[in-house]
């Protein structure tokens, strides 16, 4: 089976799963209509009709190549960068730095992918952008909470441009074998770390009790964690046939993508608290905002790349 | 016209210029709009904020000194359909107010910024008398608060580039009328009604 087959099955496979997801949802809403509806329920079907326009979206990307891809997560980080700076408080003298942000550091560091520059790509944001932030922002003059100032930028950056730049940058990986392989890996991360999110979700609703975090997160329970999280090893080892690994090998980095994008999600929605919000913004109906999707992705997308990096590309 | 269209379509993108209608629906009655003005970008984004049936007989008043010149001219007359108010007209010679009044004589609405300049601050500060005069003589009118939330952050003055932060543009209940309201205390009360929806 070739990359491309293997795709088609792959998404085949998702939709197959959304249908059940949908059919479940119109059946629950049947039934809760007759007790007066239920809030809860109305936001699980906006979230599965959320996920058909997201798959769908991918979907044509995928279809038109790794170009369009890389553009899909570009404009994904402006969204997440927008929605971090709007609910992070700034001060005029912020401008310079925030202009920065959005109209150069975000275009070059998807840039250096496109150009396959992957020594660039690496450091171009942690030291050259990183660096020049705190200068753009001396330059205004304003000392008030400087370092907090540079920080949350520097923050912001760092979590919705590098992070999640780095699952385009999968496609900068010589994996052996034809281009279409870098799109499946794509695919196979942000499945399981999707999966992973929704699993957790449910597992939490059916079974939490004991919550792993209780001020940071509510809905986050060690019952949650461990239901959701295996759930989604045992999905992400039996897509081993799409990946570059070996059965425990895919076993191993699905283990560690649930891990990561756990503690992505995590440090995010004390992020999010710290900022006095309950969702990054309002873009994706049933989800909040872009970064509210891109929270886990965040944390695993760097892990993910590094190790496919040192272990499988060469 | 095409380049109304981009230039609400542009101005969506970059600053979100999400509409929230919080005290009242778009309507085509004869409104006047009234906003907390902080950028550059205020008249253009409650503009856009607007559905598009409405902004065609919407004309925002801007500066004569800053938009009658160049391609700001003819943005703001093509694209924007802007009326154009003198600030720093000589009183004796006429009344600087007339053109915005011929404007509601013809049915036009109208988006006005009653601190007459910009504060690069969240809440406004206290209004020319401008609001007053033109309510007094179009008690018809109903005078709509708006609240530009964001807007000081995404372009702060003497910047010209905007950062794309989501701005939301918040419309509230038409200001109540009341018989015999002396000036002050009438500005005082409409400049409460946009604090409200900050």
């Amino acid at each position: 089976m070739n990359a491309r087959e293997k795709f088609y099955w792959l998404m085949g496979g998702i939709a197959a799963l959304l249908v059940v997801a949908s059919l479940i949802g119109w059946i629950l809403q049947v039934r809760a209509a007759s007790r007066g509806g239920s809030a809860t329920i109305d936001n699980l079907n906006a979230r599965t009709r959320a996920w058909w326009v997201m798959v769908a979206v991918l979907a044509a990307c995928f279809l038109l190549g790794p170009t369009a891809t890389m553009l899909l997560f570009a404009i994904a980080s402006v969204f997440a960068l927008r929605e971090f700076v709007t609910l992070t408080p700034t001060r005029p003298g912020d401008h310079l730095s925030l202009v920065a942000c959005f109209y150069v550091m975000l275009p070059v560091q998807y840039w250096l992918i496109y150009d396959h520059w992957y020594g660039l790509f690496a450091i171009f944001l942690p030291v050259y952008g990183f660096l020049s932030l705190p200068v753009l922002m001396a330059m205004s003059g304003d000392t008030e909470g400087f370092l907090e100032r540079v920080t949350k930028i520097q923050w912001g950056v760092l979590i919705t441009v590098y992070c999640i730049s780095y699952v385009p940058a999968l496609l900068l990986l010589d994996l052996h074998g034809d281009a279409g392989r870098n799109l499946l890996l794509i695919i196979y991360l942000l499945l399981v770390v999707q999966i992973s999110d929704v699993l957790q979700y449910v597992f939490g609703k059916l079974f939490g009790k004991h919550a792993i975090a209780p001020r940071v997160s509510p809905s986050k329970t060690v019952e949650g964690f461990i239901g959701g999280g295996l759930g989604a090893i045992a999905i992400g080892t039996a897509l081993w046939r799409i990946t570059p690994f070996t059965p425990w090998q895919a076993c191993a980095m699905s283990t560690v993508i649930v891990v990561t994008g756990f503690f992505g999600g995590l440090s995010l929605s004390a992020a999010k608290r710290s900022l006095g919000a309950k969702d990054w913004g309002s873009m994706i109906e049933g989800h909040g905002g872009m970064l509210d999707r891109f929270d886990s992705v965040s944390f695993a997308a760097p892990v993910f790349f590094h190790l496919c990096r040192y272990y499988f590309a060469g | 016209m095409w380049l109304s269209s981009l230039l609400a379509g542009m101005v969506r993108v970059l600053v979100g210029a999400q509409p929230r209608w919080i005290g009242c629906r778009p309507a085509p009655a004869l409104r006047i709009y009234y906003a907390n003005h902080t950028s550059h970008f205020d008249a253009l984004a409650l503009w856009s904020a607007l559905p598009s049936k409405l902004r065609a007989n919407t004309r925002p008043v801007a500066a004569k000194d800053y938009w009658s010149t160049g391609i700001r001219a003819y943005i703001a007359t093509n694209g924007f359909n802007a009326l154009f108010i003198d600030r720093h007209a000589d009183r004796s010679v006429g009344d600087p107010l007339a053109p915005l009044g011929e404007a509601l004589q013809r049915g036009e609405s109208l988006i006005i910024f009653p601190e007459g300049t910009r504060h690069a601050q969240a809440l406004p500060s206290p209004f020319k008398s401008g609001l007053f005069h033109l309510a007094t003589r179009f008690p018809d009118a109903e005078l709509v608060p708006v609240y530009l939330d964001n807007l000081y952050r995404s372009m702060p003055k003497g910047t010209f580039l905007p950062v794309p932060l989501t701005c939301s543009v918040r419309f509230g209940k038409p200001l109540e009328r009341r018989a015999d309201e002396a000036k002050d205390a009438f500005l005082e009360r409409a400049r409460a009604a946009i604090v409200e929806l900050a």
